[in-house]
């Protein structure tokens, strides 16, 4: 039975707790960098529009960190958990690179969290910008770290095997910049300054389609479409080069995300269709011939391998990925075209006028999160049936823990995770429906401490 | 020194600080619902909003230091504490999301200062069973853990349970005790002494229960020429029990929190001195559970550079938030 397979549940919950835990990380590392150059900007320019945003998206911030960072404490303990044959042959790899990510990144984040949250009249502002700074730093060595460990997970190098099956380290360097690391970090770097981008936008021109002269909402709206007018473009580059890059690692991957069962020359572009892996083949597709081997070889008629000449067993469900690959870049596709068009209105001065375009902006608020959780559905369950790369199985991967422990925990942190988030989800609404222009919240009581921001008086 | 053994050190002390720096702060969460009015609420909770969050980075490191240097323990005892760990979890993830979620609640019966509540009396309680579990050893075969999945559930396990609730609850009310002022700090001290007394006797049981579980633990303590050298250890609780208890009568600030600091680094010798050379008890030793050279030289290295910084920023910030802190607006 499916429920009681402890192997299935144990996928689920793990597939369930980084889900929800990436919701936070990916909108917190592009909001840290945010918060920095407002930040930055009020030192520069001192012009308090910025400080007043700064105030604004600080008190975000501080609810989506701290989800982020307890969610994250149950994504450590997992590995031991659910995965502990995983765990006990992959630790000596592993474990000191996510070593790294707590000594030189959590710590970082959580020891300045608390000046960059309550410290601003205690410090001085200088080190107040130090500590925003720093913490924004943190967030990308968390991001360097744990992409590292999950790239290795991709394309394992640098290590050998020991007589008990564990990996052994032989080459730290080769394991850290493993062949997939440079190309995910820096999607994932992407993905996240896009998706705080389309959020700050989001609340911009909503607050600009209630008042158009509101200056705060301006300021959103134009600084969050540069990043999608120039990053969007990028992440599709940088996302074609990925895909390249798995095409040399992963090659059944790729064959399940575009939908090739068949090996053929000159492959076609399949846009769209129903792929059914039992039958092994895809049904009303709508193709464009050709550009499969265009797009992926480079040359129209080049030979791309399709998932029936892999070995059976080796092959990842493309009935789910070639579906989730096509709402991310669907959803890059919507920002580079929103980006555009946001260029062509400031070219024609519409830009703050045109009520259309905001409203779509709006609409495109949560693209971005839509985009991550699909983009790593489709790494990481075409990364199936193995959680090493050809070497280890996912099967052969977990704890010998009996099903009902796993249902039962699987329960209750459905349970905790739907009630805790939604409600932080709600207040985070919340916040988003005040005018950060008139925000009567100053001086604000930042979450936890009920300090007044005095320096907004004093400036 | 082997390097395996420099491991076991910089966890056990990842360890303690954790225990210590989250157990005062979990011990806030104890307290809690014998604070009643509002403002005195806020103001427990100011004290420690801006350390909390590194406070419990230690866990991390704890946990990912096991997994890290000891694989092989970290693979055996998170599924054998599988329950456990889970609650204590779901308890974090409750008195975490608490700190910034009680502030945009305007109702009056804050359910948030319900779930501090129930987060920290549940993590806390959790952590104290899964030592006890831990402590009466973990049944391995070959590599894996090989107990059912409610192996951890026994009257030792839950008493220790108990025990660092209690623990805890000193902590955090000796820690308000140097953090608070007037009435707050005198209903701080009537509660100190009513966790101390308790915290004693917990101390006094588990510390006999303990060499009972097995006569490995017992020769440890019992057998001669060991007891001369482990006799310092009790012979220092009653010692830092006497100064503790004192400094509570005579209204001092901060005394108070490192006496308990100090019994509670007591009590984490004896433990070490149960455990070693084991890594899981009974059977699982320090040598046989650690990853090979490569790996622990390799996070070694990390650690000798991080961990000085590490403390030199956690205490720019504790200096930075030091002194009595008010509810509201003697903050700036
Ligand atoms: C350090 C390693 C690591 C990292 C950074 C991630 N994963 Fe992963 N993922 C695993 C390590 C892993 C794993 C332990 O290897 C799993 C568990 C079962 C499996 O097959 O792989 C897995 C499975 C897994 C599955 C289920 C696949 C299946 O069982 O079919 C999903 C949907 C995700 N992950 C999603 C994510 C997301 C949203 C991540 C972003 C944070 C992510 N993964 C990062
Ligand atoms: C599945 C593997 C993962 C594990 C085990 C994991 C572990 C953790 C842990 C323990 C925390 C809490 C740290 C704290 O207290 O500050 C955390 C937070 C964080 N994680 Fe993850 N994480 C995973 C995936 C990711 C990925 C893929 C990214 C980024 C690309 C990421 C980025 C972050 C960031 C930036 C934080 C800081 C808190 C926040 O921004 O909300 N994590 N993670
Ligand atoms: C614009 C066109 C895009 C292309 C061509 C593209 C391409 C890819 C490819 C090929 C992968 C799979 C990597 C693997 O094989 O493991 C991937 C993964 C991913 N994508 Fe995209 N992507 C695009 C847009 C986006 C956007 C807009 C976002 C989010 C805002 C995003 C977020 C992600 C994430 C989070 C992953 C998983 C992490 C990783 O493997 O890098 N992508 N993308």
């Amino acid at each position: 039975m499916l429920m009681f397979d402890p192997l299935i549940l144990a996928r689920f919950q793990f597939a369930f707790v980084v889900s929800f835990h990436i919701i936070f990380p990916a909108f917190t590392i592009g909001l840290a960098s945010y918060l920095a150059v407002l930040e930055g900007l009020w030192l520069w320019k001192k012009d308090d529009r910025y400080l007043k945003l700064f105030n604004y998206w600080l008190k975000i911030f501080a609810i989506a960190f701290g989800m982020g960072v307890v969610s994250g404490i149950v994504m450590s303990y997992q590995f031991g958990t659910n995965w502990s044959v995983f765990a006990d042959k992959t630790g000596p790899i592993l474990g000191p690179l996510m070593g790294y990510e707590v000594l030189s990144a959590f710590f970082l984040e959580a020891g300045f969290l608390g000046i960059m949250l309550f410290g601003m009249n205690k410090v001085g502002k200088r080190l107040h910008f130090t500590a925003t700074l720093l913490v924004a730093f943190g967030t990308f060595f968390s991001a360097f770290w744990i992409l590292s460990v999950n790239s290795w997970m991709h394309t394992p190098a640098g290590y050998s095997i020991n007589d008990v099956g564990q990996f052994i380290p032989e080459n730290w360097f080769e394991i850290i910049f493993n062949p997939s690391f440079p190309y995910r970090l820096v999607h994932m770097l992407m993905a996240a300054y896009l998706t705080t981008a389309f959020v700050v936008g989001s609340v911009g021109a909503y607050h600009l389609l209630k008042q158009n002269s509101n200056i705060c909402a301006r300021t959103m709206l134009s600084m969050a479409m540069w990043m999608a007018a120039i990053v969007a473009p990028l992440q599709l580059i940088a996302g074609d080069m990925h895909g390249l890059n798995t095409l040399e690692h992963q090659p059944a991957k790729i064959a399940a995300m575009e939908g090739h069962y068949e090996t053929k020359k000159g492959a076609p572009l399949i846009l769209f269709g129903f792929p059914n892996d039992e039958k092994m083949e895809v049904n009303n597709a709508i193709e464009i011939p050709k550009l499969g081997s265009i797009i992926l070889k480079h040359d129209a008629n080049a030979e791309i391998k399709g998932l029936k000449d892999f070995p059976e067993g080796e092959t990842p469900p493309a009935e789910i990925i070639f579906w989730s690959f096509r709402i991310m870049v669907g959803i890059g596709m919507a920002m580079i075209a929103l980006g555009l068009w946001s260029f062509y209105l400031r070219l024609r001065n519409q830009f703050y006028k045109n009520t259309f375009f905001q409203k779509i902006v709006v609409l495109m608020g949560p693209a971005g999160f839509v985009a991550v959780i699909a983009g790593w559905i489709t790494t990481e369950v075409g990364r199936q049936p193995f959680t090493v790369y050809g070497i280890l199985k996912t099967m052969d991967s977990a704890s010998p823990i009996d099903a009902p422990a796993i249902t039962a925990s699987l329960l209750v942190f459905i349970v905790t995770y739907f009630l805790v988030f939604g409600a932080g989800t709600y207040y985070i609404f919340k916040q988003f429906a005040i005018n950060p222009d008139t925000d009567k919240t100053h001086p604000v009581k930042i979450g936890s401490l009920g300090v007044s921001l005095k320096i907004f008086n004093k400036s | 020194m082997s390097i395996e053994l420099i491991w076991a050190i910089i966890l056990s002390f990842a360890i303690f600080a954790y225990v210590i720096l989250d157990g005062f702060d979990l011990g806030i969460g104890i307290n809690y619902p014998f604070i009643k009015s509002k403002w005195e609420r806020d103001l427990a909770m100011n004290t420690v909003a801006p350390i909390w969050d590194g406070n419990e980075t230690w866990l991390i490191l704890g946990g990912g230091g096991l997994f890290a240097a000891f694989p092989l323990a970290y693979s055996i005892v998170l599924p054998a504490l599988y329950a456990p760990l889970t609650a204590m979890l779901i308890g974090l993830i409750l008195r975490g999301v608490a700190f910034e979620f009680r502030w945009k609640e305007k109702n009056k019966s804050n359910i948030w200062d319900k779930a501090f509540i129930t987060g920290s009396y549940t993590a806390t309680f959790f952590q104290g069973v899964a030592l006890g579990a831990f402590l009466q050893g973990i049944s391995i075969t070959g590599r894996s853990y090989s107990g059912s999945w409610w192996e951890w559930l026994s009257p030792f396990s839950i008493f220790t349970g108990v025990a660092l609730l209690i623990g805890y609850g000193l902590l955090g009310s000796t820690w308000l005790i140097y953090k608070t002022e007037n009435r707050t700090k005198r209903n701080m001290q009537f509660l100190a002494k009513r966790f101390f007394v308790l915290t004693l006797l917990m101390i006094t049981v588990v510390s006999l229960w303990t060499p009972y579980l097995n006569s490995e633990y017992f020769d440890k303590w019992f057998s001669v020429p060991r007891i001369y050298y482990v006799l310092p250890v009790p012979i220092l609780v009653i010692f830092a029990s006497l100064k503790c208890i004192q400094s509570i009568y005579q209204n001092k600030d901060i005394q108070p929190f490192l006496w308990s600091i100090f019994l509670f680094l007591l009590s984490f010798i004896g433990l070490m001195i149960s455990i070693y050379p084991n890594i899981v008890p009974p059977s699982l030793d320090i040598w046989e559970a650690a990853a090979p050279e490569k790996s622990l030289k390799f996070l070694l290295v990390g650690v000798l550079i991080f961990i000085p910084i590490i403390i030199g920023y956690t205490a720019f910030t504790y200096w930075v938030f030091r002194g009595k802190t008010s509810s509201d607006e003697n903050y700036h």
